[in-house]
């Protein structure tokens, strides 16, 4: 059964009734469990638990200790090209925002790749926009032939693949993927993506399924909060890492909580998200899967990821572009804006202040 | 009396095996070290970043110490042989602790896998230690293919839970003749001493030293502890006989 399936087995839950439902004595027993049900998991995600967030946090921060140490991986993203053929009403790359669009060349590339590798990033997540025309599968190769030479690990977030096509970028020396569904909500799904492959839910949703089978040692999936209520589409974004990591064994499952930032465009958020929001997402995503890592990008606050470091969090990005091309070169369009600006020496600084080792290379692609 | 413990030939006064994939601060190593007598440290090659002196973790580590690479984030015996192979290449010795994990929820060893690599390592050369499920019948076929040690699980990785696999263990401690290191699930001292006083031949602790408020400290109550649970092994306590010796036995009016 896939994920797809599942999820329609949840079609007739009414998410917002249970969640109201929730007494703090509910709150107070799911707190004294070792494991957690997806029943458990919504009485995290209630009301109500926002009063217990400190209890929350207490026993985040010991289970990710327990289970990853006082570490926290650190990786760079770069963007190889933003030309996209999907019109997604949140998002800069939309094909129908008009700007210079850009792609790195493999020189290019190579000049990004040093940048980034002397910052002492050795783990490295290429992006591009969806289009198969610009960024194909070959040229998703040959950069990365390119970016083997200076990093230990290749992760990729591009459009979703068939399965035939991850296992050859695995047999290429991508180790993972990150693929966002963005929004859970059928229908919000529908409304935000206007046109495009993008529209396909299946497809997306079942991507990491395939990259799994293909061999990929981790995956990162996630939604983009804000689009839909953020209950729900949290309480189905880790519905669907319990699913994967469940079924796929072998894979290392890591989910991430991406806040809708400002770009291009006049799309206002559907469901706002506050700080509260968020801590209260990442300690429930902490308590109900303690094996998952758990992502945070430079989308938020220098101030905000030093906060939320000790509740969860097992990775972070550092010094990041949105700019294709963004390491060598100031100009050009950026996907989003980033609010960390800090550079990869003050991040480790910090993290050091704060009892932890920033871990730079966690694996080496054999 | 020499009590040393001998793998392969060599000797370690210590029997206290310390692992460094979660410490806060690598530099913390050194003091560690020196306050623990740890001659043991397993290093995950995974994280090892040869081409930065400053990332480097190899570089912390004294060269009194016997670095043993250990195959983390192998899911097959493949890739722990390409792992171990490496290693070697790259300078990093022929001590090996093999970790075999295909199960990313519980990291439960593969032992299958894991018998498969210490064979194919053993007969390349390799002092093999593998980290396993305490299970009879696997540590028999690891002795069988050439393995150095046997390294049991007292608990999953992590869990701080102590000897929940105390009864296996000492089957293992009884049968099998390699030097049997529990390895995981060791969250405190007694745990360490217990394991120790049972007949365990070394321990290996990372979490439980690396995430504590003062490692250096409590690696120091580790090592003390270990030194006790060893002594009183050696010791012979009462407890290891499950009926005692009376000491006015209740059938002497027959040999009268």
């Amino acid at each position: 059964m896939s994920f797809y399936k599942l999820l329609n087995e949840y079609k007739k839950l009414n998410i917002d009734k249970v969640l109201n439902k929730v007494s703090d004595s509910d709150v107070i027993n799911v707190l004294s469990k070792d494991s957690l049900s997806w029943e458990d998991l919504l009485v995290l995600l209630s009301p109500v638990a926002e009063n217990h967030l400190e209890a929350m946090a207490r026993k985040a921060r010991e289970l990710t200790i327990k289970n990853f140490g006082k570490v926290i991986f650190l990786y760079a993203p770069m963007y190889l090209s933003n030309y996209c053929v999907n019109n997604c009403s949140y998002c800069g790359f939309s094909v129908v925002n008009k700007y210079e669009r850009k792609k790195l060349s493999l020189l290019d590339l190579e000049q990004e790749a040093e940048k980034v590798a002397m910052k002492g990033i050795r783990d490295i997540l290429i992006l591009t926009g969806e289009s198969r025309k610009h960024s194909p599968l070959s040229y998703i190769k040959d950069s990365v032939k390119v970016l083997k030479k200076y990093f230990h690990s290749i992760a990729i977030e591009i459009y979703p693949l068939k399965t035939s096509e991850y296992a050859s970028l695995f047999n290429e020396g991508v180790d993972g993927l990150t693929i966002y569904q963005e929004v859970y909500d059928r229908k919000i799904y529908d409304q935000v993506h206007i046109s495009g492959p993008k529209k396909d839910y299946k497809f997306r949703l079942e991507a990491a399924e395939r990259a799994c089978l293909a061999g990929m040692r981790r995956v990162n999936i996630g939604a983009l909060l804000g689009l839909g209520k953020w209950q729900s589409e949290a309480f189905y974004a880790a519905l669907h890492a319990s699913y994967l990591q469940n079924k796929f064994l072998g894979t290392e499952f890591s989910i991430s909580v991406p806040r809708l930032r400002e770009h291009i465009g006049d799309y206002q958020e559907k469901a706002e998200l506050s700080d509260r929001n968020l801590v209260q997402i990442i300690l429930a995503f902490r308590l109900f899967l303690p094996r998952v890592g758990i992502n945070l990008s430079t989308r938020e606050s220098a101030s905000f990821r030093d906060n939320v470091l000790p509740l969860g969090i097992t990775k972070m990005s550092a010094e990041s572009t949105t700019v294709v091309g963004g390491y060598s070169s100031d100009d050009g369009f950026e996907q989003f804006a980033i609010a960390d600006n800090r550079k990869v020496d003050e991040v480790k600084t910090v993290l050091l202040e704060k009892g932890y080792q920033g871990v730079f290379k966690d694996w080496h692609q054999l | 009396m020499n009590d040393n413990l001998i793998i392969k030939g060599k000797e370690f006064k210590s029997r206290l095996f310390v692992g460094t994939g979660k410490f806060a601060d690598k530099k913390i190593i050194p003091d560690l070290i020196k306050k623990s007598n740890s001659e043991m440290l397993t290093v995950a090659l995974r994280r090892v970043d040869f081409e930065s002196d400053q990332e480097n973790i190899l570089k912390y580590i004294n060269e009194n110490c016997t670095v043993m690479i250990n195959t983390s984030g192998a899911r097959t015996a493949d890739e722990a042989v390409r792992i171990a192979r490496i290693a070697k290449a790259a300078g990093c010795g022929d001590w090996v602790k093999i970790e075999v994990i295909a199960d990313n929820k519980y990291l439960l060893p593969d032992n299958q896998e894991t018998i498969k690599a210490t064979e194919v390592l053993a007969k390349e050369g390799f002092i093999v230690m593998p980290y396993v499920t305490a299970d009879l019948m696997v540590a028999k076929k690891l002795k069988e293919v050439g393995a150095a040690s046997v390294m049991p699980l007292g608990a999953p990785i992590g869990t701080n839970r102590g000897l929940k696999s105390k009864e296996f263990i000492r089957i293992l401690i009884e049968e099998i003749d390699l030097p049997i290191i529990v390895d995981a699930g060791i969250g405190r001292p007694s745990h360490a001493c217990e394991a120790m006083e049972m007949g365990a031949d070394a321990v290996l602790v990372n979490t439980a030293i690396a995430t504590a408020s003062d490692p250096v400290l409590i690696g120091r109550a580790f090592a003390k502890a270990v030194e006790a649970g060893r002594e009183a092994y050696l010791s012979g306590p009462a407890s290891k006989k499950k009926y005692a010796d009376a000491s006015s036995p209740l059938t002497g009016f027959l040999n009268d």
